[in-house]
């Protein structure tokens, strides 16, 4: 296995772990910092395979770049939106109202 | 989420997990991906080096649009935040004041440097913009109503500029004769440079925005 592969393989990781907190934790804020990694999972795929061999793709990484202030900004939205709704329901834990 | 259903999901995230893993390991180790497409290009695009290069010239549209991103998040959060009460901060640490005192003045300068090494090597607005923005942020930690005392208009004004400049670069692009943002290749260095310098400033005045929240200013906002 190369340095890349393992990379990309961290990576993979990182988006599970963060996909699973997605759909078990019922706190916003878990959850968009769930997002944040499942994102720095798919940032760390893309550099590691833009080196799969000794010439390194400079594309994915101009995406990496772009797409890291992108998620920042998209961050203190989610992170408004929070507050948001803790401000009107008096909390940022989501409820269950079907039959669990 | 009960119990068993946790462990049904997390089942079957392992078994997504399991196909991907194993589609990245079959992705076959030759090439460089579009390097010798951009490395063919570069000696056109103004700038040495291809990260460079690829951002602010070959997908120029797409980080164009990154800037409109940005803005419209904070135009977002600008238009949540008059509900939300403002963190009171402790800002009476020695260390912490000292440290920004020291850190500030340099983090200005690094940004700048990134902005101008851009060119060659690694660096360049985002970078730059990023590095700036976290000494803003370090300011507020000190003093969170440093920038509505001091720069507050002057960094309103600069949060449109980003976008404004590459409009505009790309706009002279096409009456020069080229495609939106198809720079005239003997001053695509300049161009770039300018773009990216106000960029960074946009960047960095979003980011610090975003973190800061909306400046009241007399209160009536």
């Amino acid at each position: 296995m190369t340095p890349a592969q393992l990379y990309a393989l961290v990576g993979i990781g990182l988006f599970f772990v963060g996909l699973y907190a997605l759909g078990v934790r019922r706190h916003l804020l878990p959850r968009i910092l769930a997002l944040n990694i499942m994102g720095s999972g798919v940032f760390v795929v893309l550099v590691a395979l833009a080196r799969r061999s000794s010439e390194v793709d400079p594309v994915p990484h101009a995406m990496v770049i772009t797409g890291i202030v992108v998620a920042v900004s998209a961050t203190a939205l989610a992170l408004r939106l929070m507050l948001r709704v803790a401000h009107a329901t008096g909390s940022a834990q989501l409820t269950d109202t079907g039959d669990d | 989420m009960t119990g068993m259903l946790r462990w049904a999901f997390a089942g079957l995230l392992a078994l997504l997990a399991v196909g991907l893993v194993s589609v990245v390991l079959q992705i076959p180790e030759i090439g460089g991906g579009l390097r010798s497409q951009v490395m063919a290009q570069l000696p056109e695009s103004g700038v040495d080096h291809a990260v460079t290069a690829v951002l602010l010239n070959f997908r120029g549209y797409d980080t164009f649009l990154e800037l409109v991103v940005l803005l419209l998040a904070l135009f977002g959060a600008w238009g949540l935040s008059d509900s939300i009460d403002e963190a009171q901060l402790d800002t009476d640490i020695a260390v912490l004041t000292e440290l920004v005192a020291f850190l500030v003045p340099v983090l200005i300068l690094v940004a700048a440097y990134l902005l101008w090494v851009g060119a060659y090597s690694p660096g360049g607005a985002f970078q730059g913009g990023a590095v700036l923005a976290g000494a803003g942020v370090l300011l507020s930690l000190c003093d969170p109503g440093w920038r509505s005392r001091r720069i507050e208009r002057t960094a309103e004004l600069l949060l449109v500029p980003g976008v404004l400049v590459f409009l505009l670069v790309g706009l002279g692009s096409m009456l020069l004769g080229g495609q939106f943002l198809e720079y005239p290749k003997d001053i695509a260095g300049s161009l770039i440079l300018l773009i990216e310098a106000f960029a960074m400033l946009s960047i960095a005045v979003t980011l610090h925005t975003l973190f800061a929240g909306t400046p009241r200013v007399g209160g009536d906002r």
